[in-house]
């Protein structure tokens, strides 16, 4: 699931969170901008897949969930994670990538915690409907709860 | 194998012949009949009494298995309570599990499956024929449940098939086969080809045709009287749209329904409870009085305790093997935890919302009684209780909930109707499973009987209460003959296991995840 290049000791961590789309590829150029600034810089790229183990399900989709986390796991590190950490490692960052299943905020900010990094940078989440102006963003729930800062890119 | 899919397709056949013959008596009269008829000596087979007596051996060959199973495993639904709460919560989940079905969601999709018309139109049916004392024998043997449940789901965990493509079957046609076999007994594979047959019985009978009938009876009562085709043919067109053309999207919002009808329902009992929780006490005292004189009921004491075990059996399922088949889903490096977790389905189903049912109509005053004697007063064929307005099963509910909150028929209505389908969707999944164990997995194999189910649907919304609700029972109950006949040669794997895991639980080696 991780992606590890060989460089030496970090001095600093900065977790990357994306969700697939163009807001999140600015995330991503911004936390290269902000580690060209620091003398040595591991980024983390994290993608989380929304899951809930309260959601109901059937019991077809239960028999068929493992295969599904694993579909879900391997489209996520091939069209997101791994372009992303190639990209960064092309250009000379050191990069690893990590995809997780469960809640977004909850979980970006435990990889942040869990991997000792300095902050989190994530897009401004630019897609939501009803649910999501009454309930708010998974970048809301991450500023509002993170243990550590927080950079959101509009 | 052949011969069972012979006699299948047979009886279908036979159904469009009888319709064919005679469109002039009514369609769901003719339906009834052939209906009846057919199923007859199978249904006077499992419920035939013991010797010299009016007790069903069926029903003693359950509260035996349950008190055997609740013995042996030192009184499983107590000691280990706790415990399977604390893994629902996911306290023992490990982290990078993330993804996988959840403990919660392998315990809410087996309660999806039996929480429905057990909890309102069986509840009824007990409490009218048997009388209030049949809600004490219902909870007892919720109770006593708890333990056959653990056994069977620990044990459809264990020996259930995993695919190279990461799907997963299991459920006791896995375990009686696999399980006899590592103990090196014969007859497995026999009583596994057994239990298939009876769980597709079971799937087109309880799972479907007690649905789809009550379902009727609930639409029916408040439209006005109308075929039971009519009902039928819509239910089969929308059971057709899930299950054959792969709309999901009506499932996912049944799914998320479901839940939510069902906390609405407990809800309403409970208020109507605490408005009138001056007679609980009393309803209680009918409750426990007449489980043991009858208080006139039909059949008196033993009446009261075969209904209230046979309602429960039918409502939670313990013994019956339907939830190894959907626990078995679940990727736990534990097999013994969700047995743990499954136990709690017999009490959250019998224990707290049948209980809540009984007390409801308990208090509403729907069941007719003496004033001079206080003793219950029977319906003119001596049969069951005369409740006012002459009501029985799902119609009874309703009454007794509508003195509470008038308008609760409608909302009634519409949870039956969800519950009746949810409970459609499991069943056709569990009968599936059997299907595809006696005859392979395959679209073509899959698609017939996935036809059957649906043209059962029709049948069922048809038929009168009286056979459907019969031949239901007795389906179900023949799962549990085989599957407890096989629980009782496993037993002593699930106690193995059960061992070794509280020892790693002392020991520290098995531990909570900081979450």
């Amino acid at each position: 699931m991780a992606l590890q290049t060989d460089r030496n000791v970090m001095s600093s961590k900065i977790v990357v969170g994306l969700d697939g789309s163009a807001s999140g590829e600015r995330a991503l150029s911004y936390a290269k901008s902000l580690a060209d600034k620091i003398e040595v810089c591991e980024l983390i790229v994290a993608f989380v897949i929304e899951w809930s183990p309260y959601a109901f399900q059937s019991a077809e989709e239960n028999a068929q969930r493992h295969k599904r986390r694993e579909e879900e796991i391997e489209a996520a590190q091939s069209r997101i994670v791994i372009p992303a950490v190639t990209s960064l490692t092309t250009d000379g960052f050191v990069a690893r990538g990590i995809v997780r299943h469960g809640d977004v905020a909850d979980l970006l900010d435990k990889i942040a915690v869990d991997n000792g990094a300095d902050q989190i940078v994530v897009a401004r989440s630019s897609e939501g409907g009803f649910v999501k102006r009454v309930f708010g963003t998974a970048t809301q729930s991450l500023v509002m709860h993170a243990h550590v800062p927080v950079t959101v890119v509009g | 194998m052949k011969s069972v899919f012979a006699a299948l397709v047979g009886l279908i056949l036979t159904a469009s012949a009888a319709l064919a013959q005679d469109e002039a008596k009514g369609l769901d009269q003719v339906v009834n009949e052939w209906f009846a008829a057919l199923t007859g000596p199978f249904v006077t087979f499992i419920f035939a009494p013991l010797p010299f007596t009016s007790f069903p051996w069926i029903v003693l060959w359950l509260v035996i298995a349950a008190s055997i199973f609740t013995v042996y495993f030192g009184f499983i639904q107590v000691r280990g309570f706790i415990h399977s709460i604390r893994l629902v919560k996911g306290d023992y989940s490990d982290p990078d599990d993330a993804g996988e079905v959840s403990h919660f969601q392998a315990l809410a999709t087996a309660l999806s499956g039996t929480v429905g018309l057990g909890n309102i139109a069986g509840v009824a049916v007990a409490v009218g024929i048997g009388g209030p004392g049949a809600t004490f024998w219902m909870i007892l043997a919720g109770l006593l449940g708890m333990a056959s449940k653990f056994t069977e789901c620990t044990l459809g965990v264990k020996y259930r098939n995993e695919y190279p493509d990461g799907s997963v079957s299991g459920g006791p046609m896995y375990y009686l086969q696999k399980g006899f076999a590592e103990r090196g007994m014969p007859g497995g594979k026999f009583l596994a080809v057994l239990f298939a047959i009876f769980c597709i019985l079971g799937a087109l009978g309880g799972g479907n045709m007690f649905q789809a009938n009550q379902a009727h009876a609930q639409i029916s009562g408040i439209t006005g009287e109308f075929p039971g085709w009519i009902t039928g043919l819509i239910f089969a067109a929308v059971v057709f749209a899930v299950i054959v053309g792969g709309i999901k999207s009506i499932a996912k919002v049944t799914e998320k329904v479901v839940p939510i009808m069902g906390v609405l329902y407990v809800g309403v009992a409970l208020i109507i409870l605490m408005v009138n929780y001056d007679q609980i006490g009393w309803a209680f005292g009918q409750i426990f009085t007449g489980a043991f004189t009858g208080l006139g009921v039909a059949g008196g004491i033993v009446g009261a305790l075969i209904q209230g075990f046979k309602r429960a059996a039918f409502s939670n399922e313990a013994g019956v093997g339907s939830a190894a088949i959907a626990h078995s889903a679940v990727r736990t490096k534990e097999p013994i935890t969700e047995g743990y977790v499954s136990l709690l389905e017999p009490f959250i189903d019998t224990v707290v919302i049948c209980t809540m049912t009984a007390l409801v109509i308990v208090i509403s005053g729907q069941l007719v009684t003496d004033p001079e004697t206080g003793l219950y007063v029977l319906n003119e064929a001596g049969t069951a209780i005369q409740t006012v307005g002459d009501t029985s099963g799902v119609a009874l509910t309703s009454a007794a909930f509508a003195t509470g909150l008038s308008w609760f028929p409608y909302l009634l209505a519409v949870a039956v109707i969800l519950f009746a389908f949810s409970t459609m969707i499991s069943w056709s999944y569990y009968g599936l499973k059997a299907w595809t164990y006696l005859f392979g997995e395959g679209k073509v194999s899959e698609l017939i009987f996935k036809l059957i189910f649906c043209v059962f649907v029709v049948i069922g919304a048809a038929a009168s209460l009286g056979p459907v609700i019969d031949f239901s029972d007795a389906a179900i109950f023949a799962m549990a003959v085989v599957n407890i006949a096989g629980l009782y040669v496993l037993m002593p794997i699930v106690k193995d296991e059960l061992a070794s895991y509280l020892g790693r639980l002392k020991s520290g080696e098995i531990r909570k995840f900081a979450h």
